[in-house]
């Protein structure tokens, strides 16, 4: 038979091939320097800022565009970007921009009063030339704004319908950044694919499902960026992603899984965290069975051991909520506040006085969905606690998008809890569309738990209706410890996000808004 | 012939309208919509409404349908919600990947199948036999993604000799030979189970025709033992074969969801999942009809180059 000795030449060119195929591993197990190879974890949806609605796509935007103004890093306070200074006036209802001189958009076009016109129209008028080439699904940011006018080339100017306090930092947020009309006007429906901005990289290609690439913007108006070149990688799957970082494939990684942390323990790399704007809570039905007494919603709270869930569930990747505030907006927040300790005992007393005793409880869990973490194991977690206190807890298990379609239309008739998260802006964003009594289902709001409480919703009217942040801060913070005190949620955590670099990358850190600026890093 | 192939092809008209009504009403009976799926947090009433009428969305299911139809008639699949861009185009790129990996599979299941499979039948209980029988049996029972993520492990983290994942390197130009070392991991993984069947599969199907008298009448004129194997027999068996390798490559196409997952290939069943969970209504039906065509294609070529193999199929 001659095919043996066929066979056997053809393995030896077999492993020649391979030797030569993995011989050559250097030329790709490190990444060049000056450029920065990013682990995303998904495909961006678009590069129109107007057009996006999720965090994985701001982290490539705020690379690529500036807004009239942004947050000062480290904070969720809003400073001048684009804008140099501003005037509210009419009681808050008169916003007037005055914009720095001699800024041009990566496509050569001036920014100018006129295009900061055209943004917000393109997403407000549904008769504007170019509306149709969104969808815009967060212009609703802006739904406060009547008109915006030029009023010269550097001076712009919005009326509001009425006092709105969060529109500064909603400009702050990237459906405020501003993109240049000559590209909307040029590529239409594609612009979100040849996007154009003003900030401290230009776009420079975007191939499907493998990369996108940005270089840095040599005009740039502010510090010109350290590194020459951003590579974005969509890597969906979080172990691949783990993978690709242990073997080099990538400089920065972010939303490293709490269980693969360990692994980049050592010199080689290096982890940051940050707590962000986000707050993990169970929604308590207040209109209904065991929690509408506020006596078995406290002991809920004092029942759950949400030290063991942010330390050993979520492997310390996350801290202990106090209220329905996250610590994050400093300026709002009522440090204060102390989270509900864990305590059983106090617990089974307060259910005994309600006589709540073995009440049978249906608990809505999710299967994963934007920002909530680990819900299966935290909610087996919940169960367990509850069950220590005499609960019979049933727990029902959804997908993401059947979850949110049970939960938002309102608990009644069909649980007493389900598990639910928010990231927001800013600080009036998630009371107000979910702990007032016009945000009841029916109402087009998201208090699913039906809580209502009149001292709560005129503090949360006014603090939207204020103009002076400390007042604001004020309202904000007296809010806070009612709501602590009500219990219409059980606080469970705060999310810390994190990211692991190599052991090159240099200046790399995160910000509260969960956003990623890449400016000032720079890589050996 | 050419009127059985036109007829096959014809036949596929009423398969291909039968999916996509299937798809159009599952789809509308799976909760959530897009309009939720992107608003997220923000999902209120009002701004779902405002979304979906922007989309399109709130006219009536049947009347969606029809203007999908009448637009897919002009070579038009509609616009995709997640990505913003139109949805044939996403899927001529993503297929373009697919076709790559489960091509590449493919061959190494076809010949590595047939050759394991020759060798076992014509060594029947020889050491070799029992070696490839025993691989075999591994090979379908470990879960392909699994052995892609124990590739990873070993090729990629702990040996660093190959990448861990994706189609091309983040920078460069690419080329061949990157594509070749990208390729090498997930194609290996994604054509293990179909190898396996495939061997086993040849392995009874040459054992039949080798006990058959022409084979018997061959060796008896003195004919060399490797002609009458690779030559005779091995023709033989195919045309029970080939219809199994079109089953097989079947199999490769959505086994490719799992190995595209794991090595984050950019192909086609990434995509598909991906447009689920967006609920991007309009790619997962241009994505699944495509993927329809491409079946019902596939199953037509092999019919007819078993007709051809095997003339009184025809009649």
């Amino acid at each position: 038979m001659t095919l043996p000795t066929i066979s056997r030449r053809n393995l030896g060119r077999l492993s020649a091939a391979l030797a030569a195929l993995t011989l050559t591993q250097h030329a790709w197990a490190e990444t060049p320097p000056n450029v920065l190879v990013v682990g995303q974890v998904a495909e961006p949806q678009s590069l129109d800022p107007h057009a996006v609605t999720a965090v994985n796509d701001f982290r490539i935007l705020m690379n690529v565009y500036d807004g009239l103004v942004r947050y000062r890093s480290g904070t969720l306070e809003v400073e001048p970007a684009l804008a140099e200074k501003w005037d509210i006036t009419d009681g808050g209802k008169t916003y007037t921009f005055q914009l720095r001189e001699g800024i041009s958009f990566h496509d050569g076009s001036p920014l100018d009063a006129e295009a900061v016109v055209f943004n917000f129209e393109r997403m407000l008028k549904e008769d504007h030339p170019y509306h149709k080439t969104g969808p815009f699904p967060l212009s609703f940011f802006f739904s406060a704004v009547s008109k915006v006018e030029a009023l010269d080339p550097r001076t712009v100017r919005f009326t509001l319908k009425e006092p709105y306090a969060p529109f500064l930092s909603n400009l702050a947020y990237p459906t405020g950044l501003i993109v240049s009309p000559a590209s909307v006007m040029k590529h239409g429906a594609d612009f979100g694919r040849n996007p154009s901005g003003t900030g401290p990289f230009r776009f420079a290609e975007w191939v499907s499902n493998e990369r996108v690439v940005v270089n840095r913007n040599d005009a740039y108006w502010g510090p010109k960026a350290a590194s020459e070149t951003i590579v974005f990688r969509p890597i969906t799957d979080p172990n691949t992603r783990v993978a690709e970082m242990l073997s080099g494939g990538i400089d920065i990684m972010v939303e490293v899984p709490p269980v693969s942390l360990s692994q980049f323990k050592g010199d080689g790399y290096s982890v940051v965290e940050q707590a962000g704007p986000h707050v993990w809570f169970l929604i308590l039905n207040a209109k209904e069975g065991p929690f509408a007494d506020v006596r078995v919603r406290q002991a809920a709270n004092y029942a759950i051991n949400k030290e063991a869930i942010a330390n050993n569930v979520l492997e310390g990747t996350a801290t202990v909520a106090a209220g329905p505030t996250p610590p994050a907006f400093s300026w709002a927040y009522n440090s204060d506040l102390k989270p509900y300790p864990y305590d059983p005992d106090r617990a089974r007393a307060l259910i005994k006085e309600a006589g709540a005793e073995g009440a049978k409880l249906t608990f809505y869990v999710t299967e994963g969905g934007s920002g909530m973490l680990d819900p299966v194991a935290m909610g087996t977690a919940i169960q367990a606690d509850l069950a220590a206190v005499g609960f019979e807890v049933k727990i029902e298990t959804y997908e993401w998008n059947t979850f949110l379609g049970r939960v938002n239309p309102g608990l009644a008739g069909k649980a007493d809890m389900a598990e639910m998260a928010w990231m927001t802006n800013d600080p009036d964003t998630l009371p107000f569309l979910a702990l007032r009594t016009d945000a009841w289902p029916e109402k087009g709001g998201f208090n699913s738990g039906y809580y209502s409480n009149p001292q709560v919703d005129n503090l949360l009217e006014a603090a939207r209706a204020s103009t002076s942040q400390e007042e604001r801060a004020r309202l904000y913070r007296e809010m806070q410890s009612i709501v602590q005190s009500d219990a219409p949620w059980v606080f469970i955590a705060n999310w810390k996000q994190n990211a692991v670099t190599s052991a090159r990358v240099k200046n790399f850190g995160l910000e509260p808004s969960f956003f990623l600026l890449l400016s000032g890093v720079s890589k050996a | 012939m050419g009127v059985y192939i036109l007829k096959r092809l014809f036949s596929a008209f009423p398969v291909l309208a039968g999916i996509s009504i299937i798809v159009f009403v599952v789809l509308s009976l799976i909760p959530g919509d897009p309009a939720t799926a992107i608003l997220g947090s923000y999902a209120t009433p009002e701004n779902v409404e405002r979304l979906n009428r922007y989309l399109g969305l709130d006219a009536p299911l049947w009347q969606r349908y029809f203007i999908w139809l009448q637009n897919l008639l002009h070579g038009d699949l509609g616009r995709s919600y997640a990505l913003n861009r139109p949805v044939l185009d996403e899927i001529l790129d993503r297929f373009s990947a697919t076709l790559v990996l489960a091509g590449t599979a493919f061959v190494i299941c076809s010949v590595m199948g047939i050759f394991a499979g020759v060798i076992s039948a014509s060594r029947q209980y020889s050491l070799a036999d029992s070696a490839i029988t025993f691989a075999v049996i591994l090979g379908i029972s470990v879960p392909s993604f699994f052995l892609g993520m124990m590739m990873i492990l070993l090729f990629a983290v702990s040996l660093q000799w190959l990448p861990a994942s994706g189609m091309y390197s983040s920078w460069g130009t690419g080329g061949g030979a990157d594509l070749l070392r990208h390729l090498l991991m997930p194609s290996l993984a994604l054509s293990l189970v179909a190898t396996g069947v495939i061997a086993r599969f040849t392995r009874s199907a040459m054992l039949e025709v080798l006990r058959q008298d022409f084979i018997r009448t061959a060796r008896a004129k003195g004919v060399h033992e490797s002609r009458v194997v690779w030559r005779h027999a091995l023709k033989a068996a195919m045309v029970s074969v080939i219809p199994l390798l079109g089953i097989q490559a079947g199999f490769v196409l959505s086994g490719a969801v799992y190995i595209e997952m794991v090595f984050q290939w950019p192909g086609l069943g990434r995509m598909l999942i991906d447009a689920i969970l967006k609920r991007d209504i309009l790619l997962v039906q241009g994505g699944v009809i495509f993927v329809a065509a491409c079946y019902v294609l596939f199953n037509i070529i092999v019919d007819i180059v078993q007709s051809v193999l095997d003339p009184r199929i025809r009649s």
